[in-house]
């Protein structure tokens, strides 16, 4: 037997279990301390986080406004489309597997799969994530037939904006695409959390935060999976807009099926109220293509087309304006009193600066004869012009055609417009670094050289040449109104001034000249001013787009098309009350009066004419 | 003391109504806070309460039998316990990585369970009946003892289990009043064992909770989650809590194993500072009284066990509020008597019916 000390070992015990019920002790105090440290002293910062875990603001966007034309019809709308959407949490097999099984029923691109890949990895795996847009309605019915066999697949219903009209009035109403990333800077991304489209063109474009309405939020308690338990707090978005345009969508397509065969351009304002009924640039293209994401065949095929018809030629296509700008030009030798309307000048069928050889033609290589401001206008005599703008001198007529806002943006409710050109001295040297030649006078009088004009600026100067001097801004949209309250409110131009000549009678005398220029014997026009139902005042223009040489004469055969002269016409109609004014170029038509004036006739019929 | 005794003699039952009184407190506790924890699942509710009878069964039966006669089977019970261990390694069940179960047919087995109390019971057995403190070659013996089966838990991996283990049997050294400076020579080389534990014997998995530990914010979504998202929850409930049942991180699910090892996060968010404080207590007054009893038992068996077993139990405490609150790594201990779970709830109970049993046989040694 071993010896045992029995009262040795019960000291030594019973001091060690002393030793360890003060060591829990302390222990257990520690994870006290811990507790007071997290739930007092870090209390906030913690309440913080759980909150930051739970409860989560979610966007509810706005409806987008719709837009109409002038007679109600709708021109811009928000329709339901289906998007195959997979929550890769759920998948039950794998991705590939899906893929390829998918693409049996549904047309899935290589570039959908890539995009699909990359935002499912930025993603967290309960989120849904896209895989394609805008599934036909077969697509969707094929889906819902097999959905059993795809556990976590959905189709998800979308508003969409859609263009009933297709490319009809696309230049003048633009769309909608996907917000891109130079946008997401500009804008205030809290009112676009929940939004998939931003105005791109067009009255979309420049009306963007009208159309587009105030996002709503709700306050939602949510599990760790993203699920809503509960709404805490909700904020009701304000739908966008309603839009109603002044363009009449009918008269539009009406122009646009006369213009098709030709690169052109087409303005109509109404001069009472400035509102442009029809803003026409051809070719054309399908908006809805751009919605949700142009393809890139689809976007290279428009983009690298010889015709442009991305290009907005309406408002942004700056030509030399010929001879459509001779009335204002004679207003301005009238007002400065250069010439009185009888002054004549003598056209032998060329002009030249004195000391100089150099022959500044006329159109008719035999001459006009002796010339007045009416007849120089109805004949489109080029001479009579150059000495005019001789004698104005360049300040004198940048200053005045200025004033027809020529040189200058006009202002329309479209963003992307260009103002075209109005040389001056200061210009030049600017632009240059060149003294102003006499000779650069001489051929801006008849809008050669280097002023440049849109097809808008002609028309908004020609309306106010038929309003003797009352300018207006030119307006896109007329009305607005507010769903919620259906309250309209009627958007009227922001500047209107008047044009004050020295005599009142100077307008008639102008526009005198540009009746006789269709319903005179001898009017350049006469053609389509004869027969007509109405009288109205217009003239031709033709711009050179190549220098002839002085040894050369124009000659279409011998030219290739794109260096053929535009040709231009403007016009208001009818002469008393006018009820429009047109403005009409073809790119490389040739004569003004041969081609761009019958298309105009067409449209001003069809307008003033129809029931 | 006599009144005890007396009592104990009077009734047919051997049990400690003091501890049990304790016990069914903190199980009371613990239902009430599972029944939320677990989202008010009935069903989770039925189980964890026939574990809870098992347990108390269990407890009452061995509270019943004198512990001298449970020591004789100790060698035998440890060498098929150990052999168990090698069995688990060689054909044993493996479920979430690690190999721990045995698969009997009707019912799956844990034998690093059952180790829990059989090492201190080993350890006490082989020392109780020479002088004390140990000699030398008894302790390293003892310690061999001891590290065999760790290493075999250690080996599944079940980190936890095995620190249990280890730790139930070195309680008995240290109770058995082994010199102060082998206790610091053996603290400086479990010191120097960390390197090896660190770059031989861990897993990868292991090593990541002991960094995320020191780190929890460098991967929210990976290994720091679960200390991320408890931090939130028991900083979220403050000093009050935020009420039986409405704990957002646990009712909406971000706080994850929240019915198990993370229960506590669960109950320091609904109840606060003053639950973590009534919480704590009830755990003083069972360890208190554990340590008592074993203060008063009357032969070096009874004292080294319970001293052991109460030790062991302060052990699951502390690892288990230490990881759940940021201190310690995560490894996987649940919070004793509490957390949902059947095997740690059943040994832990046959722990205390074999302290019950060291307090209430005492006269048949006394006489």
């Amino acid at each position: 037997m071993y010896i045992k000390n029995s009262t040795q070992e019960n000291k030594i015990f019973h001091n060690r279990a002393i030793i360890a019920w003060f060591l829990m002790l302390l222990f257990l105090s520690l994870i006290f301390a811990r507790m007071y440290y997290l739930q007092v002293i870090q209390h906030q910062d913690y309440i913080t986080k759980s909150e930051e875990n739970s409860i989560k603001i979610l966007p509810l966007p706005p409806t987008r406004g719709l837009i109409y034309d002038r007679n109600g019809v709708l021109l811009a709308e928000n329709r339901i489309s289906y998007s195959l959407e997979i929550i890769p949490e759920k998948l039950t097999e794998k991705l590939d597997h899906i893929l390829d099984k998918l693409k049996n029923i549904i047309v899935i691109e290589e570039s959908d799969i890539t995009r699909f890949k990359k935002q499912s990895r930025q993603k967290r795996q309960f989120n849904s994530i896209p895989l394609r847009h805008r599934l036909t309605e077969g697509e969707v019915a094929r889906f819902s037939v097999q959905r059993h066999h795809f556990a976590g697949v959905e189709i998800q219903s979308n508003q969409s904006r859609y263009y009933p009209l297709g490319a009809t009035g696309v230049h003048a109403i633009g769309y909608v695409g996907r917000i891109n990333e130079r946008e997401l800077k500009r804008i205030d991304k809290s009112n676009y959390l929940g939004s998939n489209y931003i105005g791109k063109l067009g009255i979309e474009k420049y009306y963007e935060k009208q159309l587009h309405g105030q996002t709503g939020f709700q306050k939602v308690e949510t599990n760790v999976k993203g699920h809503i338990i509960r709404v805490l707090e909700r904020t009701s978005p304000i739908a966008g807009k309603n839009l109603y345009l002044n363009l009449d969508i009918e008269l539009q397509k009406y122009t646009e099926e006369i213009l098709s065969k030709h690169r052109s351009a087409l303005v109509v304002i109404d001069p009472k109220t400035s509102g442009v009924l029809v803003l026409a640039s051809m070719p054309y293209y399908d908006p809805n293509l751009f919605v949700n994401g142009i393809s890139y065949k689809d976007y290279n095929a428009l983009r690298d087309s010889p015709e442009r018809p991305l290009y907005n030629r309406a408002i942004r296509g700056q030509y030399p304006p010929g001879s459509t700008i001779k009335a204002f030009v004679g207003l301005a030798g009238l007002e400065h009193g250069v010439r009185t309307k009888y002054s004549r000048t003598w056209c032998r069928g060329w002009y030249s600066l004195k000391g100089q050889s150099h022959r500044y033609r006329d159109w008719k290589k035999r001459g006009h004869g002796s010339v007045n401001f009416h007849s120089s206008l109805e004949q489109s005599c080029d001479v009579y012009y150059y000495d005019l703008a001789h004698d104005l001198g360049i300040d004198r007529l940048n200053k005045f055609m200025k004033r027809f806002s020529f040189g200058k943006k006009t202002g329309i409710d479209i963003t992307g417009e260009l103002g075209g050109l109005m040389p001056s001295r200061e210009w030049k040297r600017r632009r240059y670094n060149k003294h102003w030649y006499p000779g650069e006078t001489v051929i801006t009088g008849i809008g050669q050289g280097y002023m440049l004009a849109t097809p808008l600026q002609l028309a908004v100067a020609t309306t106010t040449l038929s309003n003797h001097g009352k300018f207006k801004q030119p307006r896109m949209v007329f009305a607005m109104d507010d769903p919620k309250s259906n309250e309209m409110s009627i958007i009227s131009p922001i500047i209107q001034k008047t044009i004050h000549l020295k005599r009142q009678d100077f307008w008639k005398t102008a526009i005198g000249g540009m009746r006789a220029v269709v319903h005179s014997r001898r009017g350049t026009a006469n053609k389509v001013g004869r027969g007509s139902r109405y009288r109205f005042a217009g003239k031709t223009g033709t711009a050179q787009v190549i220098t002839i040489k002085q040894s050369e004469t124009y000659n279409a055969r011998r030219l290739k098309k794109k260096f053929h002269d535009h040709a231009l016409f403007v016009a208001f109609a009818p002469l008393k009350n006018p009820r429009l004014a047109i403005s009409v170029i073809v790119e490389n038509g040739g004569g003004g009066s041969s081609t761009a004036a019958p298309i105009a006739k067409k449209v001003m019929d069809h307008y003033l004419l129809r029931k | 003391m006599n009144m005890q005794t007396r009592w104990t003699n009077k009734h047919f039952l051997h049990l400690d109504t003091t501890l049990l009184f304790g016990l069914l407190t903190l199980l009371t506790l613990g239902l009430i806070i599972l029944y939320s924890a677990g989202g008010q699942n009935i069903d989770l509710m039925i189980r964890q309460l026939i574990r809870i009878a098992a347990g108390l069964g269990i407890m009452l039966l061995l509270a019943q039998i004198p512990i001298q006669k449970v020591f004789r089977w100790v060698p035998w019970i440890y060498l098929i316990g150990v052999l168990l261990l090698v069995l688990v390694l060689l054909i044993g069940t493996t479920s979430k990585g690690s190999q721990r179960w045995i698969n009997l047919g009707f019912m799956v087995f844990q034998p690093s369970e059952i180790m829990k109390i059989i090492m201190p019971m080993m350890i006490t057995w082989y020392l109780a009946d020479r002088p004390l403190p140990p000699s030398y070659g008894r302790i390293v013996v003892a310690l061999i003892l001891i590290v065999f089966p760790v290493l075999l838990v250690a080996k599944q991996p079940d980190l936890g289990t095995s620190l249990l283990i280890a730790s139930s049997g070195i309680f008995v050294l240290l109770f058995a009043g082994i010199a102060w400076k082998l206790i610091l020579g053996f603290l400086s080389l479990v010191g120097a064992f960390i390197p090896i534990l660190w770059f031989y014997i861990m897993h990868p998995y292991q090593q990541q909770r002991v960094k995320t530990l020191f780190n929890p914010e460098a991967d929210p979504l990976g290994t720091g989650y679960h200390i991320i998202q408890s931090k939130i929850a028991i900083g979220s409930g403050g000093i009050e809590g935020k009420g039986w049942l409405n704990g957002t991180q646990s009712q909406l699910h971000f706080l994850p194993e929240r019915t198990t090892d993370f229960i506590y996060a669960v109950y320091n968010e609904e109840f606060g500072l003053i639950g973590a404080g009534i919480l704590l207590l009830i755990y003083l007054f069972i360890l208190s009284r554990g340590m008592y009893i074993a203060a008063q038992a009357q032969d070096t068996y009874g004292r080294l066990l319970a001293a052991s077993l109460v030790s062991t139990f302060f052990v699951y405490i502390f690892v288990n509020m230490g990881m759940v609150t940021g201190l310690l790594p995560v490894v996987g201990v649940p919070l004793p008597l509490i957390s949902y779970g059947g095997t740690s709830l059943v040994t832990l109970m046959a722990g205390f019916g074999f302290i019950m049993a060291i307090h209430t046989h005492k006269r048949f040694l006394s006489q």
